[in-house]
């Protein structure tokens, strides 16, 4: 089964990252884009013994650092 | 007695010999160089120092994949029974996220590497660290970092701030670091991270010799003790 864990800076978080794909996006011409947060997409193929409390473990352990960033956990249909 | 010290080498450390160097220069005694991937530590150690450069190159997060590493939980445990433990630039990313510092380092708010001497305000002389310099002392050291920009949430700032923990500070913009800071020491004040290296200014030849007080204050507050 396929898991995709969603990493992203916290609210309040200041995004160097984001702040420069935004200024890009606006160099190439576009408009109408107020603001950009760039995260992570971590895609994990599991058995399906994986349980949600050992997802959530590993996104707490090291997928995502909390004092930064917030995790979202998904279980993608086969 | 002989001061023992141990510099842990990561897959893409590279600054781990300008830290023996430093130490051996500074320090005398018995360097120890420990790679990744040991369990243990050598006994006895006083000092153990987590050199710069881009462990597993910077995968994940910086500092992420060293911090779980073998050789890191032994770290861990020597910290908290109190050895004196030095994170300098990725050392210092690595010993955030293992949880024995506050905080995350960020990407520099610039946006670029930044590659220069720069100059610190010595904030706390009172540390195992930093007892060799005058307090409010304006020292130069160099930095060579992407993500160096320090962040915490504020009631953890006040913290640290209030408990005297902020060794170091930017006496300059460095790369958008909360409150400027440089340096942080744990609540023990037996850990220290740092993005500037004082390992690369320990003699007239490296263009400067502000760091090698930080060396001084290790081997004589831990040799007298």
């Amino acid at each position: 089964m396929k898991v995709r864990v969603f990493v992203s800076l916290k609210n309040g978080v200041l995004d160097p990252q984001g702040r420069a794909i935004h200024h890009a996006i606006e160099g190439l011409g576009f408009s109408g884009v107020s603001d950009v947060r760039a995260g992570r997409l971590i895609e994990l193929e599991v058995d399906d013994s994986v349980t949600d409390a050992a997802l959530d473990e590993m996104a707490q352990k090291l997928l995502a650092n909390q004092v930064i960033e917030n995790y979202r956990v998904e279980r993608v249909a086969a | 007695m002989t001061f023992r010290a141990a510099v842990i080498t990561f897959p893409g450390s590279n600054c781990d010999r300008d830290m023996a160097v430093a130490i051996e220069n500074v320090c005398g005694g018995e360097v120890h160089r420990v790679w990744h991937g040991d369990a243990a530590l050598p006994e006895g150690l006083d000092f153990i120092a987590l050199p710069g450069g881009f462990s597993y190159g910077d995968y994940l997060r910086s500092g992420a994949m060293a911090a779980r590493s073998p050789v890191m939980q032994a770290v861990v445990a020597a910290a908290n029974k109190g050895v004196a433990v030095l994170g300098v630039c990725n050392g210092f990313q690595v010993l955030t996220e293992a949880g024995l510092l506050p905080g995350a380092l960020m990407r520099n708010a610039g946006i670029r590497f930044v590659c220069r001497e720069v100059a610190l305000n010595v904030e706390n002389n009172d540390s195992l660290f930093t007892s060799r310099y005058f307090k409010d002392q304006r020292i130069t050291i160099p930095v060579a970092h992407h993500d160096g920009n320090f962040f915490a949430d504020d009631a953890t700032l006040d913290r640290i701030e209030g408990e005297g923990r902020v060794a170091f500070r930017y006496a300059e913009e460095v790369n958008g670091s909360a409150r400027n800071i440089a340096g942080v020491l744990n609540e023990k004040g037996n850990v220290l991270g740092m993005m500037p290296h004082p390992e690369r200014h320990i003699e007239k030849a490296q263009g400067g010799i502000d760091g090698r007080a930080l060396f001084e204050s290790v081997v004589r507050t831990l040799v007298s003790a």
